[in-house]
């Protein structure tokens, strides 16, 4: 294995590949700390997951994707069709965007995207025509994929604008690229869902199993990995059942009930649990030969391949005491929340919070015109008395000063020392937050759920951390002004320079010359270089002439000699 | 529609400061009760007295601070620090120098310091220190548990009234006294323990008596995780190790393990006054080294110091370098080898993709 070093290899091998007999059941590790609140998942997970209806218009946005936006490729007043290209995938991290149903492009400007700050994003306005037609922009299916070249299947993966549908919208024809990964160990499948409330995988899981098992034999066929394991947290016990009977005759699927522990669902506490190994600060689980993904990603590659149908719609969960119905939805991808909502029976007097994702690491939306993204796993609306349940104190304490109990520590699932990071930053000590490992930090939330003083500790994190990227930028431009300046410095003085050394060497040349003229005593006193140059030609001149009249008196003489 | 907006996590447990609080004070019951027992009403006098004057002052250093008073009034740390400051104090000192001793807790060591958890001396060791480098006479009257208790009345004048008791008649020196001041004279360890009313009658030894007691109570935090494991057991371990060491070499001039783990107040220390979460290291390696420095320093000044018992000057010593410790023994975080560092030859071959 070429990117991993011979004894981390040896190890996996150990902690991996060593069980291959199923019937044994697999050892878990365990990672350092975690929390288990309130999950509140049979709020969503009780019925089958439902199909939304077509809204009367999509809001999509261009950028559903960790890298830059995608680049529009129709016009305003276009008719589209379900499933064609509206915006082209520009840059390796960006995927490509589809029409989600068929209709027209009414506008392409700035609207409100899903954003923890509310900010704009350029987005295709499409009014559906309700007739929701692929025209002829349906792929062909691709049944036979085992006998299909990979380059194809990593094609039509890329060009579905498939994106890990975990939150984290990497673009999956990057993680899936076999090429920067000659030899896959272990495919790992998250199903996990340790977030509270979100049940949008399980469901999937549920319903959709032998999909999901087809996409994993896509996935093998294209990484052939040694072998899969599928680990789903034991609240989840449905799921965990249908994928054993699933999996039942399959020797390289282990399907594996871990422990329910937030954030067991994070990728590196996943691999932690089911491997024992821990994915180096810095790297990706790929340094290990493992591969995550989400079921749900996973199902769309099925659907890519399969169905030829591009991601155009994903399961989300609506729940919270703020709908009627709480139920998982199969949604257009850029319907708004609102649409969502009124699938779900409409608000309750309840809906004072609009979280997209959980409460641990969702962010709260103000307003439910906000278009439904690739990334939107969860619309929680919800009370603010439901949030507050779990510590009746809550809304009432303020926040105290730290006493350094050292809670936050005991739960940090990367081992840091929050309490410390807290006031280094709060002391505006950066360089000290960076020696306590603060880009390790994974955003997980904690630190803030245990706090007795009520701190909210990822703020400060997220706050020193977007200082330090700024930092980072703004030394980098300044660098690239400074050499900027330097050259241009370097430029002036060299210019500055050859003129000077041209002009004393054309001094010295004359001095030269003069100092000749000296010696031979043809110039007694200094005489200025026009007069010099005015002898010279004189006498070349001179010169000349009487070469001329001697010419001329040698042709004489041999004329008389002819004579 | 619009809906209101927070930052994550929306979610929060259901712990708080005043409920941390709240279990120490629980942890405190058993060995409070215990020296009640044995002292009679003085050690009530002296909490109730200490409570009262500390949220006295902490309620007037907050609105001169122009805090809000009742949130942190509530959070019950001034209580708790003046509960734990107040079984320092031998029964029936007078009620002045329970206030100077008060002053010193909530004014100086807290609220100077910027209030609660800013103060990097643990506030009742300051306070109890102060008493006893000023006033060592009434520092050192712990009356005799042997004799009969005062009752109510005549234990209220003494704490209020000028009348004082006859000391020399009620007092008796305390084990780590007796020990000083037999080993002072010459005295060995076997004679001096021959001589102890403490020492010979395990049921009338009340510091034995108020040291199970306060282990129970530090079990009581274990068991709710209100405090770590390390700070306890590196000190009690580090004190046992390094009597045993001395009492191993000359039994006769040094005092065995178990004699200063009971005597005194190293379990109390151990528990309750290292454990202080805002004054001591919070790192787990940490907190083994300043529990275990702190063990090794009760011993020195015990044994080759001025005071018979040193829990307060071994942890404000150690308070110093809590900053030092903590930074010098941060955790393994996930995914960096064992010297802090990023695992370079992975990082490099992650980079190269």
């Amino acid at each position: 294995m070429s990117v991993v070093s011979k004894d981390v290899s040896n190890k996996i091998q150990a902690n991996i590949s060593s069980d291959v007999q199923r019937s044994e059941k697999r050892k878990l590790w365990k990672f350092h700390g975690g929390v288990h609140p309130k999950f509140n998942k049979e709020i969503s997970n009780q019925s089958p997951i439902k199909t939304a209806t077509i809204p009367s218009e999509l809001v999509v946005p261009l950028q559903q994707s960790m890298g830059a936006g995608a680049e529009p490729i129709v016009d305003v007043g276009q008719q589209v069709f379900k499933g064609q290209v509206i915006a082209k995938q520009s840059g390796k991290l960006s995927a490509t965007v589809h029409a989600p149903t068929s209709g027209k492009v009414t506008e392409i400007t700035e609207k409100l995207i899903p954003h923890a700050s509310g900010l704009q994003g350029l987005c295709i306005v499409i009014e559906c025509d309700g007739e929701d037609t692929w025209g002829e922009h349906k792929l062909v299916s691709i049944q036979d994929f085992e006998n299909t070249e990979i380059d194809v299947l990593l094609e039509r993966i890329q060009h579905c604008g498939i994106v890990g549908l975990g939150g984290a919208v990497f673009p999956t024809s990057l993680k899936v690229d076999s090429t920067s990964r000659p030899n896959l160990n272990t495919l790992i499948v998250n199903g996990a869902e340790c977030e509270p409330y979100i049940s949008c995988d399980d469901r999937l899981m549920r319903e959709r199993a032998a999909e999901i098992l087809q996409g994993i034999d896509i996935l093998q066929h294209m990484l052939k990995p040694q072998n899969c394991i599928i680990g789903i947290e034991d609240n989840k016990p449905h799921a965990i059942k249908v994928f054993e009977e699933v999996c039942a005759n399959r020797n390289n699927i282990e399907v594996v009930a871990i422990p329910t522990i937030y954030p067991s669902g994070g990728e590196k506490q996943l691999i932690e649990i089911l491997t024992g190994l821990e994915v180096p600060a810095g790297g990706r689980p790929r340094d290990l030969g493992l591969l995550c993904l989400n079921p749900g990603t996973i199902y769309s590659i099925y659907n890519a391949i399969i169905n030829g149908e591009p991601l155009i719609s994903r399961i989300v969960t609506a729940t919270g005491n703020g709908i009627q119905h709480p139920q998982n939805f199969e949604v257009l991808i850029g319907s708004s929340f609102k649409h969502l909502a009124e699938q779900a029976g409409g608000y309750t007097e309840n809906a004072d919070h609009l979280i997209m994702g959980g409460p641990m690491m969702g962010f709260a939306l103000e307003d439910d015109t906000a278009p439904i993204v690739k990334a939107t796993n969860c619309a929680l609306f919800i009370s603010t008395e439901e949030l507050n349940e779990s510590n009746s104190v809550y809304s009432q304490q303020p926040t105290l000063p730290c006493i350094r109990c050292g809670k936050c520590m005991d739960v940090c699932p990367v081992n840091l020392l929050p309490q410390q990071l807290y006031w280094h930053i709060r002391a505006k000590d950066l360089e000290k937050a960076q020696q306590h490992n603060l880009r390790d930090c994974i955003d997980c939330g904690c630190c803030s759920y245990v706090c007795p003083s009520h701190i909210p500790l990822v703020d400060y994190y997220r706050f020193a951390k977007m200082e330090i990227r700024e930092q980072a930028l703004a030394t980098e431009k300044s660098n690239i002004a400074r050499e900027r300046f330097e050259f241009l410095q370097f430029r002036r003085d060299r210019d500055k320079r050859e003129r000077e050394e041209k002009r004393a060497a054309h001094k010295a040349a004359l001095q030269e010359k003069k100092a000749a003229a000296k010696e031979t005593g043809t110039a007694d006193k200094v005489e200025d270089p026009k007069a010099t140059a005015i002898k010279a030609a004189m006498a070349r001149a001179k010169a000349k002439k009487l070469e001329r009249q001697q010419e001329a008196d040698a042709v004489k003489a041999s004329t008389k000699d002819e004579d | 529609m619009k809906f209101k907006t927070k930052t994550s996590p929306f979610y929060n447990s259901t712990s708080n400061i005043n409920g941390v609080m709240l279990q120490v004070l629980y942890a405190l019951m058993p060995g409070t009760i215990v020296m009640c027992v044995f002292f009679g009403w003085g050690i009530l006098f002296n909490i109730v007295l200490a409570i009262v004057f500390a949220l006295a002052l902490e309620a007037i250093a907050l609105k001169i601070r122009n805090r809000p008073v009742m949130p942190f009034l509530s959070d019950l740390s001034a209580t708790t620090a003046a509960w734990l400051f107040a079984l320092t104090l031998p029964p029936l000192v007078p009620w002045w120098i329970v206030f100077v001793g008060i002053f010193f807790v909530i004014i100086v060591a807290k609220h100077l310091y910027g209030g609660i958890g800013y103060n990097p001396f643990n506030p009742a060791m300051v306070g109890y220190a102060v008493l006893i480098v000023s006033f060592p006479f009434e520092m050192s009257q712990w009356i005799n548990p042997n004799n009969e208790l005062f009752s109510f009345s005549e234990s209220f004048s003494f704490v209020f009234g000028s009348e004082k008791p006859e000391w020399d008649a009620i007092t008796a020196a305390t084990p780590l006294d007796e020990i000083k001041t037999g080993f002072r004279a010459g005295a060995e360890y076997s004679a001096i323990a021959a001589k102890s009313a403490y020492l010979q009658n395990a049921s009338q030894n009340t510091w034995l008596w108020s040291s199970l007691a306060f282990a129970l109570g530090g079990a009581w935090l274990l068991h709710k995780k209100i405090i770590h494991w390390q700070i306890p057991f590196a000190l009690l371990g580090s004190l046992a190790l390094i009597s045993s060491i001395f009492y191993l070499i000359s039994p006769t001039n040094f005092g065995s393990p178990l004699f200063h783990i009971i005597s005194g107040a190293s379990v109390i220390g151990a528990f309750f006054i290292a454990t202080d979460p805002v004054s001591a290291s919070t790192t787990p390696m940490g907190k083994i080294i300043y529990g275990a420095c702190i063990g090794i320093l009760i011993y020195i000044i015990r044994t080759w110091g001025n005071y018979p018992d040193a829990i307060a000057f071994g942890v404000l010593i150690m308070n110093m370098a809590v900053p030092l410790i903590d930074y010098y023994t941060q955790p393994r975080v996930l995914g960096h080898t064992k010297k802090g560092q990023k695992n370079k030859e992975h990082l490099n071959k992650g980079d190269s993709l």
